[in-house]
């Protein structure tokens, strides 16, 4: 598949959070205002671009020779976690300014379960290194644009008049969903009609 | 060889796992910088509350500029009150003065639903500011508290709720004494007196006496009873409103006299 596909593919038709249902608490807990979404959104899609290169890496290069892939969940967990840990901590010190745009996002990504999801389609699809990198890429911009979408709406829901019984979080999933459906709009279809 | 499998499986979990710990522990040793202990030490002292009274984003910010000397003003911390003044001031070897009494958040208004008489029905955004800039208001009296809950979406310690009947209360023993709901409040309904304080003038009209008896029952009249009858109350009546000068203390009695011979009822017991 080319690279182009890819990424139409993880941002359009399989976008993470709203065909694939991962990573939702950032979803709906930093999609308050824009300002947050974004910050958010980049800090995911630069932790999900490295580690989907971390775990390839570890699973061809390590869970194979040793013929222990049926860990692969357990280790990418672990993988994950001290990647981003290890990613604060470098940023830190070499790039204040970064660290201070992404640095309060990053410990809420160690355990995003979007991020361990675009590392085990990585594995699945049998994705090459570069796809890969590609994939977990757009995975990212598709996180982010999903994050950016809601966080719009909900600075215009904030003056709306919304039942009671609805207000925060309800309306919140409730407007996630109908975005989600309109998202259905995207499948496999357009990727062929698009690039044949 | 199935235990063999499962061995080797919790094996490799193991040293896996040991590893990427290692490595952090190292990098830990690396890539860590020093924490100016000074800040550290600040952000201690302060409360943590990250309420944004101090006019940065959170206690640490505040923290790094007070370490940094870019600030020198060790006031703004409204929640943290007199012991993390003197804590900070301990810290940054600065002299601090013994003052600030507690400060507290208290709508100035008795002008209930029933009470207060409403120009039209508002029907708008339920929010204070929203209803202010259609006529100023909904009620007759534009000083009033409009009981919408501006302010209670701003109280970052949920110290603020409707009475029900037209009007918000606060819980002082929660206040903090940020001033986020003096500054939101369009009304201006909304203001700080020292916590210790027995009575307040429950009142914000500064509207002539008569316009203010036909427009709530509850009012302050101006007519200087209070102010000319009891000298030792510390009453002052500026703008046809009473208000109370809390520097003079211990004067309940004098107070509660008054509070009685109040034709409108508005000096009231806290």
């Amino acid at each position: 598949m080319s690279y182009i596909g890819i990424l139409i593919t993880y941002v359009f038709i399989s976008n993470l959070i709203l065909s694939q249902f991962l990573g939702l608490c950032p979803f709906i807990g930093v999609s308050k205002d824009l300002e947050s979404a974004s910050g958010m959104g980049f800090a995911v899609t630069f932790v999900m671009t490295i580690a989907s290169l971390v775990t390839w890496m570890v699973y061809h290069w390590v869970l194979i020779p040793l013929n222990v892939e049926y860990l692969q969940t357990v280790t990418f967990i672990l993988t994950i976690a001290s990647l981003v840990q290890l990613v604060e901590m470098v940023v830190q010190k070499y790039s204040p300014a970064l660290y201070k745009a992404l640095g309060i996002y990053l410990p809420l990504i160690t355990t995003n379960c979007g991020v361990l999801g675009i590392a085990l389609i990585n594995i699945n699809q049998g994705y090459n290194l570069m796809e890969g990198f590609m994939a977990g890429f757009s995975a990212g911009l598709g996180f982010m644009l999903a994050l950016i979408l809601m966080s719009s709406i909900r600075v215009k829901m904030q003056t709306e008049r919304v039942p009671k019984a609805f207000k925060g979080i309800p309306i919140a999933f409730i407007s996630g969903g109908l975005m989600a459906l309109a998202f259905m709009a995207f499948d496999k279809a357009l990727l062929t009609n698009l690039i044949g | 060889m199935e235990i063999m499998r499962i061995l080797l499986g919790i094996l490799f979990t193991l040293v896996f796992g040991g590893a990427l710990g290692m490595g952090l522990a190292v990098a830990f040793r690396k890539f860590s910088i020093e924490k100016d202990k000074v800040v550290g030490d600040l952000e201690n002292a302060l409360p943590g509350l990250n309420c944004g009274s101090c006019g940065y984003a959170g206690c640490s910010g505040y923290a790094e500029a007070l370490a940094a000397g870019t600030d020198t003003d060790l006031t703004k911390c409204k929640p943290g009150g007199q012991s993390s003044l003197e804590a900070m001031g301990e810290i940054l070897g600065v002299a601090v003065e013994a003052s600030a009494t507690k400060m507290v958040a208290r709508p100035h208004c008795l002008g209930n639903n029933e009470k207060a008489l409403k120009k039209y029905e508002y029907a708008g955004l339920q929010d204070c500011r929203a209803a202010m800039n259609q006529f100023k208001g909904f009620k007759q009296c534009e000083y009033g508290c409009l009981g919408l809950g501006s302010c209670i979406k701003v109280c970052p310690v949920d110290a603020i709720s409707k009475t029900g009947d037209g009007l918000v209360k606060v819980d002082a023993d929660l206040c903090i004494s940020c001033g986020n709901c003096v500054d939101i409040c369009p009304t201006g309904v909304m203001k700080m007196i020292p916590f210790d304080a027995d009575y307040y003038i429950a009142c914000n009209s500064k509207d002539k006496g008569k316009d203010t008896k036909g427009n709530c029952s509850v009012g302050c009249i101006g007519c200087k009873i209070c102010e000319k009858k009891f000298p030792e109350g510390a009453f002052v009546v500026q703008d046809n409103l009473c208000v109370i000068n809390y520097d003079e203390k211990d004067r309940d009695e004098t107070r509660a006299e008054a509070a009685e011979k109040c034709p409108v009822n508005c000096i009231v017991k806290i």
